[in-house]
């Protein structure tokens, strides 16, 4: 991207802040994030961490947009070096006019050398040495104090972070003192020793009212919680697990009776993830709104089990907070590499609906809709949300609730219509839009039915004979169709002027697509933006892509998953499908569409900028 | 199996239980297993034992993985709701529905190969979570329906009917499950009706997971001289230890028993069941001496049978989650959200 004067970048940079994972620095950063939100400046904070718990390199990226923007930009401007480690790496990442600070206690200015960089050194651990006593504290304290080293740099208000600690600590008033003697020792060097603020800096602005910042996966257990799911089963795997220890500490906050202590949900650690599905399945069978979450490995896993629900017909939400793949992969690290994985789930024909939520506001109304989705449509659906979305805290909407709202719980036949039946068939097509009714055991004998996986008829009994069989397998197409008109729309944005560019992106690849589109059109390259949000795709996706000359299709994994779930299932010509494709664990940044984009399409010089320079 | 409904003819002879039914209405569809294969009679044992127990129909929720085994959940109460899931995750299945509706009865069965090959693991798990079931696991030592393999409860020395010998020492769920610390323990044989009937009942009533491994003959594959759980074989080398007789609420006991040799073992909603001690030295409410007791027997070859152990006062999964009487399938949904106030209130710490 071409530089842009220091002088113009109030509230517009990124800070990249480089620590050992297991030393406190997670309370700092998130701390720093907070106190720039609260001063009504819309910031990003995203945590590259590793697979291990202490002692491993962790780095945390802050960026204050003034305009909004909540992706990577792909460019750093302040690094705070706090892991000696990776001094090297991180002095080369710094952007051209971009600052350093490192903890001077060990003067390394060889290490330093760039001249186009300003280093800024801080003796942070000889601070906290002289002021703090014991180790532990003595690291946890350093780690706050870059903190204080940052707040004066960038004109944030101690008084605000002082607030902060406060909400953080209410429960241990002596950590807020504590915390605050750091931030004050760093506050007080660099306004000491260097010209505070430096030009790239914070001023307060009032863009963040009716916004909160959370995380994805919180923002799911939450929206299960409001969906009224009652039974949690799920084996712990990152990124997904704190889906559920969100929704169980929500649920042991309301969900408790008071008087009994009697606890109205049901929360299993199961022995592995074929097991977890299976009791979301038997839930769910049995009326409950159930719910499983886990990451690519977990769905390996429940491969079988998502065949006999999509078969059987049993209503089920699972939660796919994806990481980096194959295999194992990178735990901890970010892709959308789970999309074919979902879609077309377990042996044999099957096909399922998914949900691509792009930010933690959505991760909670696509929870909501995910329950009432399954058991309309008597089928799993599977929310993918990413690492990304999921763990990290992402400046949103407020969420809303409607009290108005009432779950759809779907064809299920109740006593009094059951008793008016002569006899159930479970499968039956009665309102020709492919969803049978179902009956919950407990109810009447006349509605008992035996749920398998095995060959069945429409009138539920075990067939292996081929009419039977087709009748039942190519109602599930008509479901599935169906499933169109129900599951969220795409969200589409048109460029201002007229273009035949258009481009494709799913859940968190949102922000570095809407940063780039902004952009781009600065340099005359204008295209309009289809976000998918589900599968099946409805009519207007495949109006979108049948309307574009060229269309870029934007997402996070190597194999190009989402351009091929579009080839496979829409009418689209795959020749104008153009892939950008973002696989290497980071989220994506705007720069690297933009760059992809200009690859292909020539920027056009606008006719407003001015004559050129020169003689 | 058929599907072809069967005449149901008042009888107003058939005996009736104390909801007016007869066995009839306990019936499921027509079985289509081989010619006696052990499965069919314990079949027609649970369903005598439902029957007995006047369970409602609608009450019952019968699970199963696959194998000729869990085909049977189709055979019997065609008027409770059936499940056959996948292969050795029947007790994933049944934790999920059970935790959805605690007032519903379980049933889950089993074969050998769904429960200790495939399904090991889930079934452990069960146990651990005291899960309230009636587990029966019909037990022929192969896997019927892929013609006859070895399964994992297959004997060392055992001979496959094409003539190959198990070397492999068989898991035996009767052990394992006294090691995983289950409430409700028992063994019976699919021959032994009078034995099994009453095992059944008392298995139905017990508050927790009720494991029954009864020996169940397949008369296709592992029936032949050799084999250690032909009818034959077994026949002989069974021997009851622990007699079960069921007594429900409502009923007195009227039979007269030797002292020291009875045990009644009171359930959790009151009814009993009275233990016949054929063996005067064992003690199916001491776990440590009844495994060694059992062990010593089978180093004898002798597989010893009836109610092998038993404690009513285990806490189920249900008791230890504290969840409310009323089942979570059927709370209110006031009950269930907070509302856009209680969110309002949630989402302070996020602003
Ligand atoms: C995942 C999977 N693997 C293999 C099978 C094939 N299979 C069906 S039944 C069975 C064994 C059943 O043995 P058991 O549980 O002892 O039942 P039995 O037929 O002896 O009553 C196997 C291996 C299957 N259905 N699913
Ligand atoms: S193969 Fe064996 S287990 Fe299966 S039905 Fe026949 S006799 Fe029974
Ligand atoms: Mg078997």
């Amino acid at each position: 991207m071409p530089a842009v004067p220091a002088q113009d970048r109030v509230n517009d940079f990124a800070i990249k802040i480089a620590t050992v994972n297991g030393t406190g620095s997670a309370s700092a950063n998130s701390l720093l994030m907070k106190a720039i939100f609260r001063s009504g400046i819309p910031v990003m904070g995203k945590n590259y961490f590793p697979s291990n718990i202490q002692g491993l390199p962790t780095w945390y990226e802050i960026r204050v947009s003034r305009d909004g923007h909540v992706a990577r930009s792909g460019r750093v401007d302040i690094m705070v070096a706090m892991n000696a480690e990776t001094y090297g790496k991180d002095v080369r990442e710094v952007a051209a006019g971009g600052y350093l600070i490192y903890d001077s206690t060990w003067p390394r200015p060889a290490l330093f050398a760039r001249e186009d960089v300003t280093v800024l050194g801080v003796p942070l651990a000889q601070l906290c040495n002289e002021n703090f006593h014991g180790v532990r504290t003595r690291i946890l304290m350093k780690n706050i104090c870059y903190a204080g080293v940052l707040a004066a740099l960038l004109d944030l208000d101690p008084a605000r972070l002082r607030d902060l600690l406060a909400e953080t600590y209410a429960k241990k008033p002596q950590l807020v003192d504590s915390n605050m003697k750091a931030i004050q020792l760093g506050y007080d060097y660099a306004k000491a020793h260097f010209a505070c603020p430096l030009p790239l800096h914070c001023r307060p602005m009032d863009k963040t009212a009716g916004h909160i910042l959370i995380d994805g996966n919180t923002a799911t257990g939450l929206g299960a919680m409001f969906a009224g799911a009652t039974v949690a089963a799920w084996y712990p795997i990152t990124p997904s697990t704190s889906v559920m220890d969100a929704f169980k500490s929500f649920c042991e906050k309301w969900r408790v009776d008071p008087a009994t202590g009697r606890k109205s949900f049901a929360f299993i650690q199961a022995e592995d993830e074929l097991a977890a599905i299976g009791m979301v399945l038997g839930a769910s069978w049995n009326g409950a709104r159930s719910f499983t979450a886990t990451s690519g490995p977990g769905i390996s896993l429940m491969n079988e089990f998502l065949g006999l629900a999509y078969y059987a017909e049993i209503p089920a939400v699972i939660f796919d907070v994806q990481r980096v793949g194959p295999s194992t992969g990178m735990p901890t690290r970010t892709q959308q590499c789970d999309l074919l994985l979902c879609a077309y789930a377990s042996h044999g024909d099957t096909k399922h609906v998914c949900l691509y939520p792009a930010n933690p506001e959505e991760c909670f109304h696509f929870a909501v809709a995910a329950f009432d989705l399954a058991e309309r449509l008597q089928t799993p659906v599977m929310v993918l949300s990413d690492l990304d979305i999921g763990m990290n805290d992402w400046m949103c909407r407020e969420i809303k609730w409607d009290d108005g709202w009432q779950a759809d719980r779907g064809k299920v036949l109740p006593l009094a219509e059951i008793v008016k039946l002569e006899k159930f068939h479970r499968f039956l097509d009665k309102d020709e839009d492919g969803i049978p009714y179902r009956t919950l055991p407990g109810v009447h004998p006349k509605a008992a039915y035996f749920t398998r996986g095995s060959g069945h008829n429409q009138f539920g009994a075990y067939t292996e004979d081929a009419t039977e069989y087709q009748i039942v397998v190519d109602r599930l197409v008509r479901k599935f169709h169906t499933a169109r008109s129900f599951v969220p729309r795409p969200v589409i944005e048109m460029a201002a002027g007229r273009t035949d560019v258009g481009i494709v992106a799913a859940g968190s690849s949102d922000g570095a697509v809407r940063e780039a589109l902004a952009v781009l059109a600065g340099m005359g390259v204008s295209a309009n933006y289809l976000r998918v949000r589900a599968f099946p795709f409805n009519d207007e996706v495949d109006r979108f892509l049948d309307s574009h000359r060229l269309v870029f299709v934007v997402e996070q994994n190597r194999d190009a998953q989402l351009r091929s779930l579009l080839t496979l299932e829409t009418p689209v010509d795959k020749s104008k499908l153009r892939s950008l494709l973002h696989y290497s664990g980071l989220p994506i940044s705007s720069s690297f569409i933009i760059e992809g984009v200009l690859a292909e399409v020539a920027p056009k010089p606008l006719r407003s900028v001015g004559p050129a320079h020169g003689a | 199996m058929t599907f072809i409904p069967k005449p149901k003819v008042r009888n107003p002879s058939l005996p009736r239980n104390d909801l007016g039914l007869t066995r009839r209405d306990y019936e499921g569809a027509l079985s289509t297993l081989c010619a006696g294969c052990g499965h069919d009679s314990i079949t027609a044992a649970l369903t005598e034992a439902i029957w007995g127990e006047s369970l409602e129909p609608q009450n019952l929720v019968k699970l199963s993985g696959i194998g000729c085994s869990s085909k049977t959940t189709a055979y019997f109460v065609s008027g409770g709701h059936g499940f056959n899931s996948v292969h050795g995750r029947m007790p994933s299945i049944a934790m999920g529905a059970n935790a959805a509706n605690r007032n519903l009865h379980y049933i889950g069965v089993s074969g050998d190969g769904d429960t200790l090959s495939i399904g090991l693991g889930q079934f452990c798990h069960a146990i651990r979570r005291n899960l309230n079931m009636l587990y029966v696991i019909e037990n022929n030592g192969v896997y019927g329906l892929t013609k006859g393999q070895f399964s994992a409860s297959a004997d060392i020395g055992s001979k496959a009917k094409k003539g190959d010998v198990n070397r492999q020492p068989p898991i035996d769920p009767v052990l394992l499950a006294m090691n995983l610390g289950a409430s409700f323990i028992a063994r019976s044989f699919s021959g032994d009706k009078a034995q099994l009937v009453p095992l059944l009942q008392a298995g139905l009533r017990h508050r927790g997971f009720a494991l029954i491994d009864v020996i169940s003959p397949c008369v296709t594959f592992n029936d032949h001289e050799g084999s250690t759980k032909s009818y034959a074989y077994t026949r002989e080398h069974y021997e009851p230890v622990v007699n079960a007789d069921f007594v429900p609420l409502q009923r007195e006991i009227v039979a007269d028993y030797a002292p020291g040799e009875t045990l009644p073992i009171v359930m959790h909603d009151g009814s009993r069941i009275v233990l016949h001690k054929v063996a005067r030295d064992y003690d199916p409410t001491d776990r440590v001496a009844a495994s060694a007791y059992i062990q010593a027997r089978l180093k004898e070859g002798e597989f010893l049978t009836g109610l092998l152990y038993v404690d009513p006062t285990q806490k189920e999964f249900h008791e230890l989650n504290d969840t409310p009487d009323v089942p979570l399938n059927s709370l209110a949904p006031e009950v269930l959200s907070p509302g856009s106030r209680g969110l309002e209130r949630i989402l302070a710490r996020y602003r």
